[in-house]
């Protein structure tokens, strides 16, 4: 049987839900059997490969960059999924949405009197432009499959790959596949 | 406009960053930058929140290091109450913090960094990742995957989850540490302790292989900056800070965290998301320091416990006063997993590590409240301000990884000069330059809360924008 191909995105996140990933301490090893990681942060691939069969995505869509990202993973990944609770609801990255743009929040943490040379970056071509408006994943691109939690347990991310793996639609159901937070 | 190199994404790292390498007419390199491209606003959004839920909140700046903004965001909060906590609870937090000290400087070695050293900077990019680890050195690797579950186990036992934990509070903890939960720790101590000696010793065995590279990668003089224990000891939670030069004098000590606008500026640039934090004395970017594990062993007279005392007086042999190669980030960093598991171990058998006062209560008392803890990457600020009622009104986080923003742009600035030289990009070269960010473990997805088989595309353009040379890796 052919290995599955899989991938892990980050975009607008903490990491937290990758730490969760690799929690899964040694069943990485039977992961590794079936599975080829085939573009993770964690490796050194550096552009998102074609024919990837799941993708797990974590972060929320906050920049430009990531708008034009994420629509090239899922052109390119038959089953996504929105990884953690700032890909499925665009969580704490949205709590600047009410501040009323990108703008007001960069000011704040930029041009304070108190630091020097006070500025907003923005080196053209260079540094992503933040949207007004942080999105979860299923605003921008199409979801397949929802895995919550902030972050996602590994017994959760397990449950979802070890169903994945064994052919089947995946099913999340109960409160430990499915609880926020 | 001179010409530009630009690697994009740098990977195995914790967050998102590129590298521009700039050369001059010549073709020599000229300059090389380290652009962060991240951006979250904590600083904004928590504008107007309650001081409860700042612990929960900042966690989420982090999910590798989330027990540091816990810590710190928790001692802001202390200062607010202006209580002092159980001395249960301050055992506890340490001990949550030593978990997380192993955890991440596991992650940071073994399943980043252990790529390029044991399977070589210029191996295969396809497989130069954990996961190539793992098939060829199955025995290392399940070694680092026990060692870093012994850190993450920890962390979950005393705060319920490994990742978020909304355990410390202001004013202590939540929940003090089961019987059962000491007896896992007590039972799993001697692996990792023999997982931690070997690896130390296994990387003192490469040292000689990556002489030219300790050598070049990030190599110059600057201040070390860190926290130290009341005897000159290493020390992680609390205590005072100390400036070092690259000899190893003293240049400032005893320094109240909580006054820290007072000695370290921070300056914007127009090319990055990350700040560029400075010592004031010197100024702007002359008051250049470090942080982290190499910092924090320069800074120090002594580990306090046995075997890490030793390591600590064989590795200050490396350097003249202080080790100043960044290279050595990876040795100090063994080093430190080595204290912490000793550090563990005292604190199990602590008698009042299972005691059931772990939280003083306390209202709004002070307005203004800073929170300090040594984070794996270096030393971790949070600075609130708030209102009679306790919400925030003011907040300033200073993020471990910025302390080190300066240094990095230098030991990448370091490697491009060394092995570019004119337009063509030689082969394995663009590796090791992001592997000279690695060294330093940057946490990019903290920095930013103000904030297979694939080619890796370099493109080198003129002065004239017309293409001089491409390089792909496939």
């Amino acid at each position: 049987m052919a290995k599955v191909r899989a991938a892990t995105v980050w975009m607008a996140g903490c990491a937290g839900c990758h730490m969760s990933f690799l929690d899964l301490d040694e069943w990485l090893f039977e992961f590794a059997k079936h599975v080829d990681v085939v573009y993770t942060p964690i490796a050194d691939v550096k552009e998102y490969p074609e024919d990837v069969d799941v993708a797990l995505v974590e972060g929320a869509v906050a920049t430009d960059e990531q708008v034009h990202l994420i629509r090239d993973v899922r052109r390119k990944t038959k089953a996504l999924i929105a990884f953690g609770d700032c890909a499925v609801t665009s969580n704490v990255p949205a709590m600047r949405n009410p501040f009323g743009g990108a703008e007001v929040v960069l000011k704040r943490s930029y041009e304070d009197p108190a630091n020097l040379n006070p500025q907003t970056p923005r080196e053209e071509g260079i540094l992503p432009v933040l949207l007004d408006r942080v999105r979860p994943i299923h605003e921008v691109v199409p979801v397949d499959i929802f895995l919550p939690g902030c972050p996602p347990p590994a017994a959760r991310i397990q449950a979802a790959l070890e169903q994945l793996l064994s052919g089947e639609p995946i099913k999340l159901e109960g409160r430990d596949l499915i609880k926020f937070g | 406009m001179s010409q530009r190199i630009v690697i994009d994404p740098v990977t195995r790292l914790e967050g998102h960053a590129k590298i521009s390498i700039y050369l001059d007419d010549s073709g020599q390199v000229s300059d090389a930058r380290f652009h962060v491209t991240e951006f979250r606003g904590f600083e904004k959004f928590c504008e107007g929140r309650p001081l409860g839920e700042m612990a929960g909140i900042t966690a989420r700046v982090c999910g590798i290091c989330p027990v540091s903004h816990l810590i710190a965001s928790s001692k802001a909060g202390d200062a607010i109450l202006g209580v002092p906590v159980p001395p249960a609870a301050a055992k506890l937090r340490r001990l949550m913090n030593l978990g997380q000290i192993v955890q991440s400087h596991a992650l940071s070695f073994f399943h980043l960094s252990s790529p390029d050293l044991l399977l070589g900077m210029e191996s295969d990019p396809a497989s130069r990742n954990v996961f190539g680890v793992m098939a060829a050195e199955p025995e290392l690797a399940r070694a680092g995957i026990r060692l870093r579950q012994f850190g993450q186990k920890i962390i979950e036992l005393l705060g319920g989850q490994k990742v978020h934990p909304a355990w410390t509070v202001p004013g202590g903890v939540r929940e003090p540490l089961t019987e059962e939960g000491r007896q896992w720790i007590i039972d799993r101590l001697p692996e990792e302790r023999a997982t931690a000696i070997g690896t130390l010793e296994k990387f003192k065995g490469l040292l000689d292989r990556y002489a030219a590279e300790a050598q070049v990668f990030g190599n110059f003089q600057s201040l070390f900056m860190g926290l130290v224990g009341p005897n000159d000891e290493w020390e992680h939670y609390d205590g005072k800070l100390r400036f070092c030069d690259s000899r190893g004098n003293i240049v400032a000590d005893g320094l109240d965290p909580a006054r820290y606008r007072d000695f370290i500026g921070e300056a914007v640039e127009n090319w990055s998301y990350l700040k560029f934090p400075y010592y004031k004395s010197l100024g702007y970017p002359e008051g250049i320091y470090r942080v982290g594990p190499l910092a924090r062993l320069n800074i120090a007279e002594r580990m306090g416990s046995p075997l890490a005392d030793a390591e600590l007086d064989e590795f200050k042999q490396r350097g003249n006063g202080a080790v100043t190669s960044s290279f050595m980030y990876h040795y100090a960093r063994l080093v430190e997993i080595v204290a912490s598991i000793e550090r563990i171990e005292q604190l199990v058998d602590d008698p009042d590590i299972t005691s059931p006062r772990v939280r003083a209560a306390a209202g709004i008392n002070y307005l203004r409240g800073v929170g300090v803890s040594e984070a794996p990457r270096g030393t971790l600020f949070h600075d609130y301000e708030v209102d009679e009622n306790g919400l925030i009104t003011r907040m300033n986080l200073l993020i471990a990884t910025g302390h080190n923003n300066l240094a990095m742009n230098r030991t990448v600035a370091q490697i491009a000069k060394h092995y570019i030289q004119g337009p063509k990009i030689p082969e394995g070269i663009l590796n090791r330059i992001e592997a000279g960010t690695r060294l330093f473990d940057p946490c990019l997805s903290c920095s930013t809360h103000a904030v297979g088989k694939m080619p890796l595309r370099v493109r080198l353009y003129g002065s004239d924008g017309s293409l001089l040379d491409e390089a792909v890796r496939d």
